[in-house]
């Protein structure tokens, strides 16, 4: 198996806590990873973006090549597109619905979320609301993990292993709230998979 | 062992750990940061007594590290490609002196330029100092070239420079370790005149490093970070230089690559392989992740040789490689055969450059900045690099340079002596005491009319919040480089005190002299920094 991966967000929104969640799970099944990242100047609230690559075979680039990227998963709605050249036909889209507005000339939403929509494969799930309803509002990454956990070949419950290890220093409060924050998003993709 | 999950910049300073370093010695700079940040947080690390504290510049890092490597222990520098030249006077000498333990000189490279004013090649450096490079394609290279680094360096007495570039300091893979070495004992060199460099002196060591070079080019040659692999479609040869490799052999995942390829991973090239692949195949592609160093030293200034790459415009010019570029170069594929998706749905993506947080400091200060300068007009306010650069920005629009660290004040002054006056600096707290101080010094010997904002965070903050070695000492360090005490002045950078503000930089706007101007508030980010926050109430500064 291969499964290509952009993370996309906006810098402080958690992208890279989901890089690690994916991560760990990958490497507890024995794949082999390559995760590119974007440390310094973005951070500041920039667009941000890492590219994940899992495979059962040794990796060559730690970037993904244009046209070869199988699912974005980003946590706003309009970082969802800025990387769309890396996709293929087939690719998945899995996106938050709530946008990050920290510049003047943010697109209209509806636009943006019907430009989403145009393509064939496409999860929109409200992270932050499904978030907030279960109490932990800090976990919409992860909510947005949940939903994209379908497209990925690792078994669900590694990921729920992955965070178990990755928040272990955070206490059984935070672990339980980010497991909870990871099925709802994948329930809400389950039901998207039903339709 | 199970394998580690590192970031390039990670192995690197897990290797270096594990080849028995005695110290690390650096300035943070994106992409090198996380090497040193890992051996600060690395619990063996810790047990082993490893330096690991932030030095003020990169030049007085290179020099400690020189000085560890003097009293025979094993020391690694680390900074981004643009430090380099901060350090280039430490750095060109210490291929002179030769080192005595093993030392390492590791560069991260920005090619494109992430979060750098240039994207200039350290391999450029290396060979100018005429030492061996070494070059990482994979995370564990990186570790490996790391620990096999002070090896080299101390076979051959001489400072070994790793290179890295952004996409591998940034990226993840699993690493493998190797055993645990011991760090050296105290040992002085054995010659007792081999670090000084009084001319006599210096040319017997510089007959040395020049007699050395063979040396470099025959463990090249033998080295196992440079392979051939042979190839039966002699058309055409590849040159692939450290990441570049990983690029060219993406595009061969499902078929087999029949071109011969020569894998780079220390320099100086390994001649002999060189030679083969310019004689057996009939172009070659040279593919580096950088400036075309090789290329053009195989291309010859007439350029009568048959070689491609970023000279001949099968590569770009700049930037960084990526697979399709090189897909492009080997005419495997075309862009348009590459994008299968309609870019048009992504015509509603606006621009998100990075930004100051809400609640910076900076923020404030640029506000009264702007409305106390006002009454002068634009185009007189000089910067420098850290967070309060991105004050160039809609919609602050406040500051006119940003060239290298320190270059704010002895630009400003410059200006002032042509008679743009008044001129005003706007300079980081970690960025004055890492350059700022010995322009500080022209200044106030020449009484210039200007006015310097040293914006206190408390903290380096562009690159994640590390320590500033300035915590608590600017106003004494002003003072000292004789500033007058009245014309020393901190506030607050809030809203609320914003006419307070203005009125006081208007002030020092005014008068003939040197004028520090310190906004004083804690960067948003650092507020959950326990240590810090000890340290600030110790010294008492809010």
């Amino acid at each position: 198996m291969k499964t290509d991966i952009i993370l996309a967000g906006v810098g402080g929104q958690g992208i890279l806590s989901i890089a690690a969640t994916i991560g760990t799970a990958a490497l507890s099944n024995d794949l082999h990873l390559k995760q590119a990242e974007v440390h310094g100047m973005s951070q500041r609230g920039g667009a941000v973006q890492s590219h994940l690559r899992i495979s059962s075979k040794p990796i060559a680039s730690d970037l993904i090549p244009k046209g070869a990227c199988d699912i974005i998963l980003s946590v706003e709605p309009m970082e969802s597109l800025r990387y769309i050249e890396f996709l293929h036909k087939d690719s998945w889209i899995i996106t938050n619905s709530t946008p990050f507005i920290n510049i003047t000339n943010y697109p209209d939403l509806e636009k943006v979320i019907e430009k989403i929509k145009t393509r064939k494969n496409v999860i929109i799930l409200d992270a932050d609301k499904i978030a907030k309803e279960i109490g932990s509002p800090r976990s919409s990454n992860i909510v947005a993990l949940g939903a994209a956990t379908p497209f990925i070949d690792i078994p669900f419950a590694a990921f729920e292993e992955a965070l178990k290890q990755i928040f272990m220093k955070k206490g059984e409060r935070i672990i339980n709230a980010n497991i909870e924050a990871l099925r709802a998003g994948r329930a809400v993709a389950d039901e998207t998979l039903k339709q | 062992m199970q394998k580690l999950l590192l970031l390039g910049a990670e192995a690197i300073a897990q290797g270096a750990i594990d080849g028995g370093m005695s110290g690390v010695y650096a300035y943070p700079g994106t992409p090198s940061t996380e090497i040193t940040e890992y051996v600060q947080h690395d619990e063996l690390a810790k047990e082993r007594n490893i330096h690991s504290q932030w030095s003020s510049n990169e030049k007085t890092a290179m020099e400690s590290g020189l000085g560890m490597s003097y009293a025979g222990k094993r020391a690694m520098v680390c900074m981004k490609h643009v430090g380099l030249n901060v350090a280039a006077d430490a750095f060109i000498n210490s291929a002179i002196t030769g080192s005595n333990g093993g030392l390492l000189v590791t560069v991260a490279d920005d090619p494109s330029m992430h979060s750098s004013q240039n994207e200039q090649d350290s391999r450029f450096y290396g060979k100018f100092a005429q030492i061996p490079i070494l070059e990482p394609s994979s995370q564990q290279e990186a570790y490996d070239m790391a620990y096999y680094g002070f090896q080299l360096s101390e076979k051959f007495r001489i400072p070994v420079m790793v290179r890295i570039t952004t996409r591998l300091a940034h990226s993840r893979a699993g690493v493998e370790r190797k055993e645990l070495l011991d760090q050296n004992e105290v040992v002085l060199p054995s010659n007792p005149k081999q670090f000084v460099l009084l001319p006599s002196i210096a040319r017997a060591q510089y007959k040395d490093l020049l007699n050395s070079f063979s040396g470099f080019v025959e463990d090249s040659e033998n080295s196992s970070f440079n392979h051939y692999y042979d190839g039966t479609d002699k058309k055409l040869g590849i040159i692939a230089c450290g990441l570049a490799y990983n690029y060219l052999m993406e595009n061969y995942q499902d078929d087999d690559l029949n071109f011969p390829l020569l894998k780079i991973g220390q320099y100086p090239l390994p001649r002999t392989k060189v030679e083969k692949i310019m004689e057996e195949c009939d172009e070659v592609l040279i593919l580096e992740d950088g400036y075309p160093i090789i290329e053009e030293l195989l291309k010859g200034y007439l350029a009568k040789e048959k070689v491609r790459g970023r000279l001949d415009g099968s590569l770009p010019r700049d930037g960084e490689l990526n697979p399709n570029l090189i897909a492009k170069a080997l005419k495997l594929a075309s862009e348009e055969e590459i994008l299968e998706v309609d870019k048009s749905i992504a015509d509603v993506v606006a621009n998100r450059p990075p930004a100051m947080c809400v609640g910076c400091g900076h923020i404030d200060a640029y506000d009264a900045l702007n409305e106390a300068l006002s009454d002068y007009g634009i185009g007189r306010v000089f910067s420098d690099i850290g967070c309060y650069t991105l004050g160039a920005l809609p919609p602050y629009n406040a500051i006119n340079t940003c060239v290298d660290m320190g270059a704010s004040i002895t630009m400003a002054k410059g200006a002032a002596d042509a008679g743009l006056i008044p001129a005003v600096s706007v300079i980081g707290d970690s960025t004055f005491t890492h350059s700022g101080m010995t322009g500080l010094i022209d200044a106030v010997n020449e009484n210039s009319p200007i006015t310097i904002l040293i914006s206190d965070n408390f903290t380096t903050g562009m690159t994640g919040g590390q320590d500033s070695a300035a915590l608590g000492k600017i106003e004494n360090i002003c003072e000292g480089i004789g500033v007058d005490p009245d014309h020393i002045i901190v506030f607050t950078p809030l809203k609320k005190n914003h006419d307070m503000m203005v009125d006081i930089i208007r002030k020092e706007l005014a008068y003939d002299g040197v004028s520090v101007v310190i906004p004083r508030r804690q960067c948003v980010q650092t507020t959950r920094n326990i240590s810090l926050n000890e340290k600030i109430k110790e010294l008492n500064l809010r």
